[in-house]
C-alpha cells in the first residue's frame, strides 16, 4: 500500500472511531431538546426546552445538585488546605520518613477504595456518621487526599525555595510564607488540585449511594441512577436533560484543569480518570 | 552521635512534620483503619445488625472457606477477570491505536477526533450508563443502524450482559489510555523510525520491533493503572445491569456489596473485599515499583 492510501485509511478509521464514540452523546444532547424522545437517536418532531424546563423547576431535583455541589465543593477545599500544609514539610524539610511516606502515599493513590466499603459502613454505622452528608465528605476527602497530596508536593517542588528565605530574613512564619509567598505562586497547581477532586466527587456514586440513606439527602449522581435503574417506564426527555445538566460542571472543569495545566505545570506520576 | 544531639535531631524532625498531622489524622480515621478492620472483620462472624452485631467471635478462616465454597464467588471471581480482561485489551489497543495514528495528522482532524474520544472519558459514570442502556436497548440507536443495514437486531443487555459492560467501560476509560501513549508516542525520536525505514522495515516491523519496545514502560504503567480503575468499578455496572441477569455481570465489588451490606453478612462481604484488596495491593505495588525505575 501507498504512504498516501496508509494515512487515507488512518483518516478513515480515526473518523468512524470519533463518530462511534460521540454517537451515544450525540443522542443524549438530541433527546434533551425532545419532547418526544425515546432509547434511539432521532430527529425531533419538535425541538423544546421544556425537558429543562421540567427538570430545573422540581425542587428535589435542585435540592439534589445543591448537595453534590456542597459535598464536591467543600470536600475540594478541604482536600486543598490539608494537601498544602502537608505538601509543605514533604517539599521544603529533610524528613528522615519522607520517602517512605510518600511511596505510602502513590500506593494509596492507587488503592481501590471500595474494596473497605463494607466496614467503613460498620464503623459510620457505630460512629454515627452513616446518612450523614458530613460523613460523606469526610470519607471522599481521605479517599482523595493521598492523590492531592502527591500531586501539590510535585508542584510545590517546582517553586524555588530561594522566593521564600527572602521572607525568612524578614522574619515571616511558616504560615505567612505558606499563605503569602507559596500559595499564590502555585496557584494554578492548587486549582489543578481542585478541579481534579471536585470533579472526582462530582461524578462519584457508589459512596453517597451506600453511606446515605435518606431520600432527601442523595446528591444528583444518585438521583440519576434512581430515575433510571429502577428500569420501569422510562421519560427519555427530562432524563437527557438532568444528565445533561448534571454533565456540564465536568466538562467546564476538565476544560479549565487543561488551560492550567498548559500554564506551564506538567503532570508528575500518572492522573487518574 | 551524643544523646542530646540525638534528641534535638528528632525534636527538630517532630517540629518539621506538625504540618502534616491533619493529613495523617484524616488518612488514618478513614483510610487506614477501614484496611485494618477489613482485614479484622474478615476473620469474625459479625453480621450487620441483630445479636451477632454485638457478640460476634473470631472465627479464623471460616469466611474465606465459606466464600471459597460457594460457587457464587467463583462466578464472580471470573466475571471479574472476564470483565478486566475483556476492559484492559480495549482500552489499550484502541487507545493506543487512536494515539498511533492520530500522530502527524493534520491538526484540525486531530482537535476534532481527540475531544470526541475525550467526552466519554469526562462524563460521570452513571451518565455513561444512561448513554450505553440507551444506546445498546433493543430498539436504541445501535439497533436501529444495524436494522437500516439489514442486519438482525441483537439484545445486548439481556443477551450480552458481560459485552455491554465491558464496551462500556472501554467507552469510558479508552481516552485515558489513548491520552498516555500519545505522550509516551510523543517521545519517540522521528530518527529511529526514519532509520529502521531506510533500513527497509515496512510499517509494522517498525511499530512492533522500534515504536512499541520504546514505550513499554507506559504501557506497564498503563496497563497498572487500568487494572486498578477497573476492579474498583461499581457504579457503571450497578446502573446499567444491576450485577444481572442471574449472577451474569455480578464482580467481586457488586459481589461484595450484595453479600456484606443486603444480606447483611458483614464477615463475608469483607472477606470478599480482602480478595479486592490483595489484588489491588499487588497492582499497586507493581505500579509503585514501575514509577521508582522511571526516576
Amino acid at each position: 500500500m501507498s504512504e498516501r492510501s496508509v494515512k487515507a485509511l488512518h483518516y478513515i478509521l480515526l473518523a468512524i472511531i470519533a463518530l462511534v464514540f460521540v454517537l451515544p452523546l450525540i443522542w443524549l444532547v438530541v433527546a434533551s431538546f425532545d419532547m418526544g424522545a425515546n432509547q434511539s437517536l432521532k430527529w425531533p418532531d419538535q425541538w423544546t426546552f421544556s425537558n429543562y424546563a421540567n427538570v430545573l423547576t422540581n425542587a428535589s431535583n435542585l435540592k439534589g445538585f445543591g448537595i453534590g455541589l456542597v459535598i464536591a465543593g467543600v470536600q475540594a477545599l478541604v482536600v486543598c488546605v490539608i494537601s498544602v500544609l502537608a505538601a509543605y514539610p514533604l517539599s521544603r524539610y529533610n524528613l528522615c520518613y519522607k520517602k517512605g511516606l510518600m511511596y505510602g502515599i502513590l500506593f494509596m493513590t492507587a488503592l481501590p477504595m471500595i474494596a473497605v466499603i463494607v466496614p467503613v459502613y460498620k464503623m459510620f454505622l457505630k460512629i454515627g456518621l452513616l446518612d450523614s452528608i458530613p460523613g460523606v465528605i469526610l470519607y471522599l476527602s481521605a479517599s482523595a487526599l493521598p492523590y492531592g497530596i502527591w500531586l501539590m508536593k510535585n508542584f510545590m517542588d517546582a517553586i524555588p525555595v530561594e522566593l521564600e528565605e527572602a521572607a525568612w530574613v524578614d522574619g515571616a512564619t511558616t504560615m505567612q510564607s505558606i499563605r503569602k509567598i507559596v500559595s499564590p505562586l502555585m496557584f494554578p497547581g492548587i486549582c489543578v488540585v481542585f478541579i481534579y477532586t471536585f470533579s472526582g466527587s462530582w461524578g462519584n456514586f457508589f459512596i453517597p449511594y451506600i453511606l446515605l440513606s435518606s431520600a432527601d439527602k442523595q446528591p444528583a449522581a444518585v438521583l440519576l441512577y434512581q430515575f433510571f435503574g429502577q428500569h420501569g417506564s422510562i421519560s427519555y426527555g427530562p432524563l437527557a436533560a438532568f444528565s445533561v445538566i448534571y454533565a456540564l460542571p465536568s466538562i467546564i472543569l476538565y476544560i479549565l484543569s487543561q488551560n492550567y495545566m498548559s500554564k506551564g505545570f506538567t503532570m508528575s506520576g500518572a492522573a487518574k480518570g | 552521635m551524643d544523646r542530646s544531639l540525638k534528641k534535638k535531631y528528632w525534636a527538630d524532625q517532630a517540629k518539621k512534620s506538625v504540618l502534616l498531622i491533619p493529613a495523617l489524622v484524616l488518612l488514618l480515621a478513614f483510610f487506614i483503619i477501614p484496611i485494618v478492620l477489613t482485614v479484622y472483620y474478615s476473620f469474625t462472624n459479625m453480621a450487620l445488625t441483630g445479636a451477632a452485631a454485638q457478640n460476634f467471635q473470631f472465627i479464623g478462616l471460616e469466611n474465606y472457606k465459606r466464600i471459597l465454597s460457594d460457587p457464587n464467588t467463583l462466578v464472580s471471581i471470573r466475571n471479574t477477570f472476564i470483565f478486566l480482561i475483556g476492559s484492559l485489551v480495549g482500552q489499550s489497543v484502541l487507545g493506543f491505536l487512536i494515539a498511533y495514528f492520530m500522530k502527524g495528522k493534520a491538526k484540525a482532524f486531530r482537535s476534532v477526533v481527540g475531544p470526541c474520544i475525550l467526552a466519554g472519558w469526562v462524563m460521570p459514570e452513571i451518565v455513561v450508563s444512561l448513554c450505553c442502556l440507551a444506546f445498546f436497548d433493543v430498539s436504541g440507536t445501535f439497533n436501529k443502524i444495524i436494522g437500516a443495514l439489514h442486519i438482525p437486531g441483537v439484545d445486548f443487555i439481556y443477551g450480552h450482559p458481560m459485552m455491554t459492560i465491558i464496551i462500556a467501560n472501554v467507552w469510558h476509560g479508552t481516552a485515558f489510555s489513548m491520552l498516555n501513549f500519545q505522550s509516551a508516542l510523543d517521545n519517540v525520536s522521528g530518527d529511529i523510525e526514519e532509520a529502521a525505514r531506510v533500513d527497509g522495515a515496512n510499517r509494522i516491523q517498525t511499530l512492533v520491533r522500534i515504536i512499541v519496545p520504546c514505550i513499554k514502560d507506559t504501557i506497564a504503567t498503563n496497563t497498572m493503572l487500568n487494572t486498578l480503575s477497573t476492579l474498583g468499578v461499581f457504579g457503571l455496572i450497578w446502573a446499567l445491569t444491576g450485577g444481572g441477569p442471574g449472577m451474569s455481570t455480578t464482580t467481586l465489588p457488586i459481589y461484595m456489596y450484595n453479600q456484606g451490606l443486603k444480606n447483611f453478612q458483614l464477615g463475608q462481604g469483607t472477606a470478599v473485599g480482602m480478595i479486592l484488596l490483595f489484588v489491588g495491593a499487588v497492582c499497586s505495588i507493581i505500579y509503585t515499583r514501575l514509577l521508582k525505575s522511571d526516576d
